[in-house]
């Protein structure tokens, strides 16, 4: 999966928890959790998604390598390729 | 013949919209079915049904918005039920006069003023179970004296029966206060206040006006006492992690489950904080049905009940749970989940916060908070350590608690914090 794909996917699953933001315009090294007010609940949510569309097991342990979309960009290629 | 009413999904509510109804007049219905949609200013809530019988034709179309109370259809009981509630009214004779005074047109409570046709003041029309009735009859209590616990003040047989005690107790019927006056409930003054014209600012904003009414109602009435104490969650949080690596994703428990079985098991321990303050006293409830505090992403803020937490098991709980967050998203939250909550318990970790000092949500009598997980320095034995920490508080009525019953309560929390495989 190019990274384009994967931060296509990422943008999604947020989206899904948080309609009304707009992931593609945020700065990809803010933390997005923050930004768009997302709370532990959804952002397992946006985890579940990702794991269901990369195939990528997330332990809980990384959790925080994934606050930022450069940080799941990074991450999920990583685990793609 | 029993009626099926617009409810009163909180203190704050006074009028709703009916959207829709889901079941076509003629089908049976069973105690916990779901029979109508309504929009309040919180949002959409799905209706159930606590009656067994036969739907009527609707009295109320959708679309049209009517004061909480009022009639949407009539439910005939069915031949030969199961149900004695439903069924054996009909055989009692006794109580055939104030049913005739409690069906009175529909249309006629729909043209009233709202404050009128709120359930625990209304003269006319007093908000009671079958059952109830029956045994108000039987005990030659009058309904107008009593305060009903149920679901939107509904009087409820243990109602009647308390009620039936006072009054033997007391070999003087006549003390009792002809008119309800004592426990005028708030909804009422609300209403009262409430000029007709104002009612588009209040749809606008339904949202705002609803928290207000039910936080101004608390800060008036309630006086709250705060406690708080430091629960080191290190155990707590290393059981659970170990827990986690063996579930797969979608199974994972959070931390937010762990404090709401904790703070079940505690109100075990302490059931005084688990109730409702009706009539000038407290009404301890013996089911544990724990509002859960939910800000939404459109502004504003929801508390639907989790139903007998302590009779569920971390992983269930947790889906449990999930399966109200996306239901309250979706608005397709029940009616009995706006009403049922005993306490409330508000988790504000995500945000940061180090202390929640809650606002007791009427009737209830006590709110726990809890603030982020941290690391902070741990002072234990003559030795610093660093621990992952956090803030509980609780706030409390000070009518139905005391402090001292309250540390009690954060006491026990924290011990079956520090005992997770337990939980």
């Amino acid at each position: 999966m190019t990274e384009q794909e994967l931060k296509a996917i990422i943008c999604a699953e947020i989206k899904k928890v948080a309609p009304e933001c707009d992931p593609e315009s945020l700065d990809p090294k803010e933390n997005f959790r923050e930004a768009f007010d997302i709370d532990s609940y959804s952002f397992l949510q946006i985890l579940v998604g990702l794991n269901d569309k990369t195939g990528v097991e997330i332990p809980e342990s990384d959790y925080t390598k994934l606050y930022t979309l450069a940080g799941m960009v990074a991450y999920l290629s990583a685990r793609t390729t | 013949m029993g009626e099926f009413c617009m409810p009163s999904l909180g203190a704050d509510m006074v009028s709703g919209k009916l959207v829709e109804w889901m079941v076509p007049p003629g089908t049976h219905v069973r105690r916990g079915d779901i029979v109508a949609a309504v929009e309040t200013q919180k949002g959409l809530f799905e209706i159930e049904i606590f009656e067994e019988g036969i739907m009527g034709e609707p009295l109320v179309q959708p679309g049209q918005e009517v004061p909480v109370g009022t009639v949407l259809a009539m439910i005939t009981p069915v031949e030969g039920a199961a149900e004695d509630e439903a069924a054996s009214e009909t055989d009692t004779a006794a109580p055939a006069a104030e049913q005739a005074e409690a069906e009175q047109p529909p249309m006629e409570t729909e043209s009233k003023d709202p404050a009128e046709s709120a359930p625990p003041a209304s003269s006319q029309r007093i908000a009671a179970s079958p059952s109830a009735r029956r045994l108000a009859a039987e005990l030659g209590v009058d309904l107008a004296t009593v305060q009903g616990s149920g679901p939107h003040g509904v009087i409820q047989r243990i109602d009647v029966e308390q009620a039936g005690q006072q009054q033997s107790a007391e070999q003087t019927p006549a003390a009792a206060p002809p008119s309800p006056a004592p426990a005028s409930p708030e909804p009422v003054s609300q209403a009262k206040g409430k000029p007709a014209g104002e009612k588009t600012a209040l749809q606008q904003d339904g949202m705002r006006q609803a928290i207000a009414a039910a936080m101004s109602r608390s800060n008036r009435d309630i006086p709250h006492y705060y406690l708080d104490t430091e629960i080191d969650m290190s155990r707590s949080l290393q059981w659970l992690e170990q827990k986690n690596l063996k579930l797969p994703i979608r199974e994972r428990i959070l931390p937010a489950v762990l404090l709401l079985k904790a703070v079940a098991k505690a109100l075990r321990d302490v059931p005084e904080l688990n109730g409702h303050w009706l009539d000038n006293r407290l009404q301890v409830k013996p089911d544990l049905h724990i509002g859960f505090a939910l800000a939404l992403r459109q502004g504003g803020l929801i508390t639907p009940a989790i139903h007998h937490v302590d009779t569920l098991g971390l992983q269930e709980l947790m889906q449990v749970m999930g399966d109200l967050i996306e239901r309250t998203r979706a608005g397709r939250l029940r009616s009995s989940e706006m009403t049922d909550g005993t306490i409330t318990m508000t988790n504000l970790g995500d945000r940061g916060v180090k202390t929640v000092y809650g606002v007791i949500y009427p009737p209830q009598v006590a709110l726990v908070g809890f603030g982020r997980i941290q690391e902070r320095p741990w002072a234990e034995g003559g030795m610093l350590a660093v621990r992952r920490c956090l803030t509980a508080t609780l706030a409390a009525d000070h009518r139905a608690t005391d402090g001292h019953r309250g540390a009690q309560f954060l006491e026990a929390l924290n011990r079956y914090l520090q005992l997770p495989e337990e939980l």
